[in-house]
């Protein structure tokens, strides 16, 4: 759910739009290393992919759905720079073309559900991986759990946000309390779907997944013959 | 998606606001929104005058309101927060409909709600009225980063091919009797999604090499 206009006063709004600026401006060059010449293609068609699987909804129980955020998963797939674009990329245009998320809230929205989840996320993920057993079977595992941990995160962001520039005067432990409880529930799903999808794309096209690559890096070649693997 | 077609939200028309320079109503958008949201929010009559600037700006651009007023159903969801407001803010009570809630609340929730659905209106007028193409011209002439603008264009551009490309799953899924009730059936869905990824990835890949094959050296031809 975007955060629309007027939500957060005007100061908070305008910090927040510093935070993301100047994000996109580190992203935009680091993103050159991941992906050299290749960024504008490569980011275009990822963020239409978060933009369309944003709109791919996950049925939870009576009726009732939920869809991605898809932050965790775009820095496990293509690297967090590129990821901080992307997503950056499909706020702008959901605010520009399809009038979701007011413009004043740009930086808000960008810095909590596209910054915030991106960067918890990738950090989770890393940290499990450097102490986890480097394992292929494992890099979905971290990635769901970074994607599950990276929702509540971000909702306690938005309340600390709130508590700052917020335009009512709601209990803040009530606050936090109702909506870390809702997102811890939605991170699981979030941290559910991720998890799958990510072993969905390790299954088919591993070296695409870019988490993966420190551990496709120190498997050795294997060759397999009629008469079972050979030394 | 090729040149000349417009998204889902652009009406096409040759009203004056739809030929007004793409990044001037842009930085129009923001300044209105942004003095919209500066507003202390008991200036009544300031919201009124607002309204009315943003519905001659709709009359002037001749789209029809029934087609803006359809696709406000965006902010269907932080009108469930703007409702439930007064009844969890503190502060003190008073009396509507015979409903103790409270002062402060009912005030927020009246301002969020006013100044959400100005900043919607305001956002649906520009998407109605801009074609992707001068959005993203105007952007640049803002001088926002060529390679951001770059991206987001080549996102504009595939964004039908992929969204279209999620479709045709979802349509090959329910012609095989799938259909998604409960969490069990997440794992198809999800391996749905790491298809789309990978379609959605090699696809740019292609566009990748057919730019190189084409003399692309990192930079758009001007």
């Amino acid at each position: 759910m975007h955060v629309p206009d007027g939500f957060l006063d005007a100061p908070t709004s305008a910090a927040t739009g510093v935070v993301a600026a100047a994000a996109i401006g580190v992203s935009l060059v680091k993103a050159r290393k991941e992906l050299d010449d290749r960024t504008a293609p490569m980011a275009g068609l990822v963020a239409a992919f978060i933009f369309a699987v944003q709109m791919l909804n996950f049925p939870v129980a009576s009726g009732t759905s939920g869809h991605l955020l898809g932050g965790a998963l775009a820095a496990v797939l293509v690297g967090p720079w590129t990821a901080v674009l992307c997503l950056s990329v499909v706020f702008l245009v959901q605010c520009l073309l399809f009038a979701d998320g007011g413009i004043t809230a740009l930086g808000t929205n960008i810095t909590l559900m596209g910054l915030t989840t991106v960067v918890v996320g990738w950090l989770v993920f890393k940290g499990l991986q450097l102490v986890l057993p480097k394992r292929l079977s494992l890099v979905p595992v971290q990635a769901g759990i970074g994607a599950l941990v990276s929702v509540p995160v971000a909702a306690l962001l938005f309340v600390a946000l709130y508590a700052v520039g917020g335009t009512a005067d709601i209990p803040l432990d009530n606050l936090a309390t109702a909506m870390v409880g809702v997102h811890v529930l939605i991170g699981i799903g979030e941290g559910i779907i991720t998890f799958l999808a990510v072993g969905a794309v390790l299954a088919v096209r591993p070296d695409l997944v870019y988490g993966a690559r420190p551990v496709l890096a120190r498997r050795e070649l294997e060759i397999r013959t009629s008469t079972g693997a050979a030394a | 998606m090729g040149a000349g077609h417009g998204h889902t939200l652009h009406y096409h028309g040759h009203s004056p606001v739809h030929r007004f320079p793409a990044h001037l109503k842009i930085l129009a958008l923001l300044a209105f929104m942004i003095v919209v949201v500066a507003t202390p929010r008991d200036w009544y009559a300031a919201f009124v005058v607002y309204l009315l600037a943003i519905t001659s700006v709709i009359g002037v651009s001749r789209v029809p309101p029934t087609y803006l007023l359809k696709r406000t159903v965006v902010e269907v969801p932080f009108l469930l927060f703007a409702v439930l407001l007064p009844f969890v803010a503190t502060g003190p009570r008073t009396e509507v409909l015979g409903v103790s809630v409270s002062q402060h609340g009912l005030e927020a929730g009246i301002a969020l709600l006013v100044k959400g659905t100005l900043g919607v209106l305001a956002s649906l007028t520009l998407a109605a009225t801009t074609e992707p193409q001068d959005l993203l011209l105007g952007l640049e002439r803002l001088r926002l980063p060529q390679q951001l603008v770059q991206i987001m264009s080549f996102m504009v551009r595939y964004l039908d091919v992929v969204t279209d490309e999620m479709r045709r799953m979802k349509v090959a899924r329910e012609s095989r009797g799938f259909t998604a009730r409960n969490p069990r059936h997440w794992p198809v869905l999800a391996r749905s999604a790491g298809a789309l990824f990978i379609r959605s990835y090699e696809r740019g890949e292609r566009v990748h090499l057919a730019m190189l094959s084409r003399g692309y050296t990192g930079k758009m031809p001007r």
